[in-house]
């Protein structure tokens, strides 16, 4: 593929620029939310979107995420293609009824006669020191509920081509959106209208000592271990998953098969969570390859500690990935 | 503020012109016919479980009459005669209350939606449905429909306060039947009237004798008229009551009496607009049979309609969860059509 000229963006740059593609290429997308019209959203993902689009395009909403959903299923019921915003995504929670009994089963409670193109975008994840529930990883939920897809980029060049995916596809996409990423991230993005592949993983980086998977905010941390671990001469491949649900098994699975020993790594809660279902995966799939128990670094089975002073603890670092490296190579 | 519920048929009013009259009690008749025949269905096996909603006719058919053929019906569980009023086939309806896939999908053009199981749910989807239709540019309106015990729950706050705030053109029915499942309005809230609550998200509100047709009828259409020009969505309050359980598995007689069930008979809205048709000589006992004899034949031919229906494939269950099966759907589509478990073909 051709890419033309490319600038230097961080993920919050990033996702402006997708919204304001396909704000701007097809007249039945709508941006709305809390918070996301006038003030731009409380990250500014949503900067200048309105005054560019208009309120009938990009406007805010009462506050209640609840209705925010149910909105979007109408919407997309009647014909648009609603990409709404949860501030938070600790935020969901009132909306999950909405989520678990209607965005997902549509298309299949209706025998594929109402399809749902909903987006919602939703920041997630610890690391930047945020107020009670603004830090939670509810990916795990979604990802039980048949009928959506859930997408986390790690990068805002993978953010932008995956955001205009998610945009155009026929079904839900949960679009989760690191917190720690947002400013934290910056990377070349090429300009105009691209698109990425939902239902990929990609392989980051390659080794032969053991493969480190995850995915969102999750990447950078791994590739920190991997870095640390290349200095003391362990080449580990490094899988970030993007997309959650549809799972790309093979690349998985491959990536496992030529290294043998395996970490998951997420910020969930451990029990659970997504990595507990890659590790299952890994055991259905690769069990003949592995030459070391799959472990998992994780979040604790505990609410994420709104506490600044060991908010470090909770949330995987690369330390505690190295830990687990050790362990696995020396099985 | 005092509210007073509408009512033209306890008077003696007749405020309609006799076709539309007509055509009221034919659908309302034809909904009832309908509720009986599936609960005798329900006791032979074959329909599943199912909500009667008999009792509840003039509040649904009133509403579903006075829309548009463009307009949009989102129903709860207990709204078949909404559904049916609205035009949509007997055996199609059939097919959905034996949970055959052939049912679940409504037939393409068809303005309504599955009904909704969920309570009070469907309440902000159907603001935005509303909403989508200005976007599109086509003016239908969008009728929901909810019992009592569903405007406890959040939803029915949040889509009303959303509907207000975008001026959605909305018609949100709550047909108070005095009971979720069975709770009584009394434990349910601590207001006189439902339609009370609209003052205070910014719509009207309006409460109407549930059990009387043109009561029902000519309210919805002042709101369906109001949502169309542009003004907003209203609150339309039907007082009524289910004669039939809850479902097919429910047993009333444990919270409610014989009396008040009784005294709730007697305001039977189709015996009320029969009776107000025969004494302005617009029906009589054989114009009655007739009716009847139109109904079982048309009954009969749907329900063979249904009974054609093929066997579920074993497949069907992955099927529609995506546009595109993904990965694991695949593998157990494959597998179901081999008439093999996931697990022996994995």
């Amino acid at each position: 593929m051709v890419r033309e000229r490319t600038r230097v963006l961080n993920l919050v740059q990033a996702i402006n620029e997708a919204l304001d593609l396909a704000l701007a290429r097809d007249e039945r997308v709508l941006v709305f939310g809390e918070d996301v019209g006038r003030l731009g959203g409380v990250f500014r993902v949503t900067e200048g979107l309105q005054a560019k689009h208009g309120e009938s395009r990009v406007f805010d909403t009462p506050l209640a995420e609840s209705g925010i959903l149910g909105l979007a299923i109408g919407l997309a019921m009647g014909g648009m293609r609603p990409v709404a915003e949860i501030q938070f995504a600790g935020f969901l929670y009132p909306a999950l009824d909405q989520i678990l009994s209607h965005l997902g089963r549509w298309r299949h409670r209706s025998r594929g006669r109402v399809g749902l193109p909903v987006v919602v975008r939703a920041p997630y994840g610890g690391g930047v020191h945020t107020p009670e529930q603004h830090a939670d990883s509810p990916e795990a939920f979604l990802c039980h509920t048949p009928g959506v897809k859930v997408v986390i980029p790690a990068s805002p060049e993978r953010a932008k081509g995956l955001l205009l995916s998610a945009i155009e596809d026929e079904d839900p996409v949960f679009f989760l959106e690191a917190i720690k990423l947002y400013r934290g991230a910056r990377a070349e993005v090429p300009e105009g209208y691209y698109t990425l592949p939902l239902g990929k993983a990609r392989v980051v980086r390659e080794g032969k000592a053991a493969t480190l998977i995850g995915y969102g905010g999750m990447v950078e941390v791994m590739l920190e271990a991997a870095e640390v671990a290349q200095r003391e001469g362990v080449e580990v491949t490094v899988v970030d998953l993007e997309t959650l649900v549809p799972l790309d098994e093979d690349t998985l699975l491959e990536a496992v098969r030529a290294t043998g020993r395996a970490i998951v790594v997420y910020e969930a809660m451990r029990t659970g969570g997504f990595g507990a279902e890659i590790a299952a995966r890994i055991a259905e799939g690769a069990i003949d390859h592995l030459q070391a128990p799959v472990l998992r670094v994780a979040g604790y089975d505990a609410p994420y500690p709104p506490f600044s002073a060991i908010e470090h603890l909770y949330r995987p670092n690369a330390r505690r990935v190295l830990a687990a490296l050790r362990k696995v190579l020396t099985y | 503020m005092k509210l007073k519920p509408v009512a033209y048929l306890e008077r003696g009013e007749f405020p309609l012109e006799e076709g539309e009259a007509l055509r009221l009690y034919r659908a309302m008749r034809r909904a009832r016919f309908f509720d009986e025949k599936a609960v005798t269905l329900q006791r032979q096996g074959r329909l599943g479980v199912y909500p009667p909603f008999m009792g509840q006719e003039a509040a649904q058919v009133g509403v579903a009459l006075a829309l548009g053929e463009g307009d949009f019906v989102v129903p709860s569980y207990r709204e078949s005669a909404l559904l049916l009023a609205k035009g949509l086939p007997i055996h199609v309806l059939l097919l959905y209350w034996r949970a055959h896939p052939a049912g679940w999908g409504f037939p393409q053009g068809f303005r309504g939606v599955n009904p909704y199981i969920p309570i009070a749910t469907q309440i902000p989807q159907a603001v935005g449905l509303a909403l989508a239709g200005r976007y599109r540019g086509e003016d239908w309106v969008v009728a929901v429909s909810i019992g009592d015990g569903g405007t406890s729950e959040g939803d029915f706050h949040e889509g009303l306060n959303f509907a207000a705030v975008f001026s959605a053109p909305v018609v949100f029915l709550v047909q108070n039947n005095g009971y979720a499942i069975s709770v009584p309005r009394s434990r349910q809230m601590r207001v006189d009237y439902i339609a009370r609550r609209a003052e205070g998200y910014g719509m009207p509100g309006v409460v109407v004798d549930g059990n009387d047709a043109f009561a029902v009828y000519l309210e919805a259409k002042k709101a369906v008229e109001r949502a169309r020009r542009g003004e907003g969505p209203t609150l339309l309050e039907a007082l009524t009551y289910r004669l039939a359980p809850h479902t097919t598995s429910d047993d009333p007689s444990r919270y409610r009496t014989r009396e008040e069930e009784e005294a709730w008979r007697k305001k039977d809205p189709i015996l009320r607009l029969r009776k107000a048709l025969e004494e302005r000589g617009l029906w009589d006992e054989e114009r009655e049979r007739g009716l009847l004899e139109e109904l079982e034949e048309e009954f009969q031919r749907e329900l063979a309609l249904a009974d054609q229906a093929p066997e579920p494939r074993p497949e069907e269950i992955v099927e529609h969860v995506y546009k595109e099966m993904g990965p694991d759907q695949r593998r157990a589509h494959e597998a179901l059509r081999r008439g093999l478990h996931v697990e022996e073909a994995w």
